[in-house]
């Protein structure tokens, strides 16, 4: 039977067995947006803004591992979900978005609403199609799909100009596909396994430093293994906590700028490193030039591109992160060596060292609530469970830092592009996803603000989702850089005129908090996790002064930390080879 | 160091502006660029040439391999091979220097393509250095308009890029 274009797209989306999209309609899209109100597979979640649309299937994508679809309309429809697209791209999240555009004879023209949307987005998708003939439709989308959620994933933009949305024809959804520019490797080359394993089994100072790609690969459990098989320190990094039970004593904790002393200190010492699914990111690294100076390095990443684009790497292994380790680990298993136990009880004694110091310290008799406290208390009253996704500045690295997580896909922040107003729209998608799980956004209120017409989809869709507030009336972490670097002129970091944020929410028909005490703090979150149906806002009146610790500033290395005042004494000079 | 990269592309709308766009992006330079499809028409041949140093042409090559639509990729300046640029240029040519052009255009096993009462049109294929070597030899000669392909090239021997 002869299907519109329309009716394609949508049978595409369920024939890929897609419960939710994330959406707003407009002209060019209204052929879709009608295809769509005739069945009900697939659900259309209508968000407030479209760049709420992106960040909201993004987050839907981070949660599952399942590709987040995003359905857009042209002009202002598509620049809108630019952001959300771009945050994807930066953090390789599997996004498939469909934005309508003006009819094909009017493409160049400057119609209404039209924007080349292929061109916009180039650089910051995986790869984005223009579909010109109603026939390539099928096939695009299953393109679109293939490419998206495979190799390393990303975003991939569909944009299907009106006329084709209306033109019909036979309908068949492809099984599968094969691209003869586009097949990304899985398995490790085996000799590189070999040595990697010669090289860690000598090891006398080894690390093992994970990012997101060992989420996506969905290789925490392999990681587990190997982690303890050999008995060595693992950090992980902004993207990749959870990959590592938070409260293993293996674990360091999260590396970099606002990573532990320990983890930084051992990233710095170490002898061997082992990568995995992360990139070598400025922010990870601090000054290249004094990264890891003695280290010998194994890169495991699926994207070659990512192998030695910043440092210099003995052993390359492109693959997938979970066949690679498993193979490693296979590999290990059959060897008779094990690490030297002299050499690793040495080390291990020296990283007790650092974390003797304590960097996670903060004043806990403070009259103010500090955040760091709140995060703490969220772990508690949530037993550690909650998918807990954040916003961008301060409240970001203290729940990177404090909330503690044992299981990949929990923690959801915007780590490579650092969106601000990515944390509610992405709560909504892992709401959604996980009806029945509590779903935390921990904010500030300076990004609270840049998506806070969500809460309006929050409403229509009943999203339960509880909203930590860490209030400090500025734009913390900008603050914090004044403090530091600008002789504490607070160039417009202050945020003037907040609105009375209880009231805000109950005017969206939701339920909000005020804590200002810090002996309420317990109280307040137990109140708002009692109310299961209802999403709070907690309002969270925060020390303005606390600052983020401990912190590698620009051009410093990772040895080069600034650590919080109440930190212990850093341990002696040390003597390396 | 000068590299030439020989890229086997999908012969698509937008194929030339993500390779472009990723030199740009990326702050590579390019110093030429040509494409046209090939035999298969589903196929295009790209040749640039770029410079870098050997990491930055290992980013190159690998960033280039990451788009979808690049199918496969030669670095022809690794092995053996044959580069030849084209060169089209409108000279003045009166008096003596129409027999003195014409001579020289010989030397260089160039071509004159089109004449008028004062002028030449000429054409020449060649290396990068021989092209050169013509535009400063025709020294005296009045240039009116010089334009030139970029290069295009390919392995000796039997390596070959093919889908
Ligand atoms: C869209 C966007 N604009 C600007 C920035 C730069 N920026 C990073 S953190 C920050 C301040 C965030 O303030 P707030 O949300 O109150 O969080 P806090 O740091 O106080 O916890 C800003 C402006 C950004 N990351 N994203």
């Amino acid at each position: 039977m002869e299907l519109t274009g329309a009716d394609i797209v949508v049978k595409c989306l369920q024939d890929e067995g897609i419960d939710y999209i994330f959406g707003y309609p407009g002209g060019a899209a209204l052929h879709i947006y009608d295809a769509l109100y005739r069945q009900d597979k697939v659900k259309h979640i209508l968000v407030r803004h479209e760049q709420g649309a992106s960040h909201a299937a993004d987050g839907y994508a981070r949660a599952t591992g399942k590709p987040g679809v995003v359905l857009v309309t042209s002009g202002p429809g598509i620049t809108n979900a630019v952001t959300g697209i771009a945050t994807a791209y930066m953090d390789s999240i599997p996004l498939v978005v469909i934005s309508g555009q003006v009819p094909t004879h009017l493409i160049g023209d400057d119609a209404f609403q039209e924007v080349d949307a292929v061109g916009i987005t180039r650089p910051c998708v995986k790869h984005n199609f223009l579909v010109k003939d109603v026939k390539d439709l099928a096939m695009t989308m299953k393109k679109a799909f293939f490419v998206a959620s495979s190799g390393r994933p990303g975003p991939v933009l569909i944009d299907v100009p009106k006329d084709v949305t209306a033109n019909k024809t036979e309908y068949m959804y492809p099984r599968s596909v094969k691209m003869r520019s586009y097949a990304p490797v899985v398995r490790g080359h085996p000799k590189q396994i070999r040595k990697a394993a010669d090289l860690l089994l000598n090891a006398k100072r080894p690390i093992i430093y994970t990012g997101g790609g060992v989420v996506s690969a969905d290789a925490e459990e392999t990681l587990r293994e190997l982690v303890q098989l050999l008995g060595y320190p693992c950090t992980n990094t902004l993207m990749g906590l959870g990959a590592y039970p938070y409260n293993d004593s293996l674990f360091l904790g999260m590396l970099g700028m606002h990573g532990t002393y320990e983890a930084n200190m051992a990233m710095h010492d170490c002898d061997v490193m082992l990568a995995v699914g992360a990139r070598f990111d400025d922010r990870i690294t601090g000054d290249l030039s004094k990264f890891s100076p003695f280290a010998k390095i194994v890169h495991v990443d699926i994207d070659p591109s990512s192998i030695g684009k910043n440092v210099k790497v003995e052993i390359p292994i492109v693959g997938d992160a979970k066949s690679i380790l498993e193979d490693l680990v296979k590999e290990l298993h059959s060897r008779k060596q094990q690490p030297e136990p002299g050499a690793l009880k040495q080390w291990w004694k020296q990283i007790d060292e650092w974390r003797g110091i304590d960097c996670l310290n903060y004043d806990r008799n403070s009259e103010k609530i500090k955040p760091q406290y709140v995060v703490e208390k969220l772990h508690e009253v949530t037993q550690g469970k909650a998918f807990v996704t954040s916003d961008v500045g301060q409240h970001q690295m203290w729940a990177a830092q404090f909330y503690g997580f044992d299981k990949t896909r929990r923690w959801i922040n915007s780590g490579g592009l650092g969106t601000m107003g990515f944390g509610l729209p992405s709560a909504m998608g892992v709401q959604l996803a996980y009806p029945d799980d509590l779903v935390c956004c921990i904010t500030g209120e300076a990004s609270i603000i840049m998506c806070i017409q969500e809460l309006s989809t929050c409403k229509q869709y009943d999203l339960p989702i509880k909203i930590i507030n860490l209030n400090n009336r500025y734009m913390g972490m900008v603050r914090q850089w004044q403090e530091f670097f600008y002789d504490r002129r607070y160039s417009h970091s202050y945020m003037d005129a907040l609105p009375d944020f209880v009231a805000l929410s109950e005017s969206f028909g939701h339920r909000g908090l005020l804590v200002e005490k810090p002996s309420d703090v317990e109280g307040a979150l137990k109140e708002a996790f009692a109310m299961r149906d209802q999403l709070v806002f907690l309002d969270f009146i925060t020390d303005q002064a606390e600052n983020v610790y401990p912190m590698i500033a620009a051009g410093k290395g990772h040895n080069e930390m600034h650590l919080n005042p109440g930190s212990g004494e850093p341990p002696q000079e040390r003597e390396l080879a | 160091m000068r590299h030439i990269i020989s890229i086997l592309l999908e012969n698509e709308a937008g194929a030339l502006s993500r390779v472009a766009g990723l030199f740009s992006a990326r702050g590579y330079n390019i110093e030429s660029l040509t494409v046209a499809p090939t035999e298969d028409s589903t196929l295009s041949r790209m040749t640039i040439v770029t410079a870098g140093s050997d990491d930055v042409i290992e980013q190159i090559v690998k960033q280039l391999n990451k788009l979808v639509d690049v199918v496969k990729l030669q670095e022809l300046t690794e092995g053996a091979h044959i580069e030849r640029e084209l060169m089209l240029a409108k000279v003045k040519a009166t008096g003596d220097a129409r027999e003195e052009i014409k001579r020289l255009v010989d030397i260089f096993r160039g071509r004159i393509i089109d004449v008028t009462d004062s002028t030449y049109t000429l054409e020449l294929t060649g290396t990068v250095e021989k092209l050169d070597a013509f535009v400063k030899a025709l020294d005296m000669t009045e240039i009116i308009e010089v334009i030139r392909s970029g290069v295009t090239g390919i392995a000796r021997g039997e390596r070959a890029l093919s889908a």
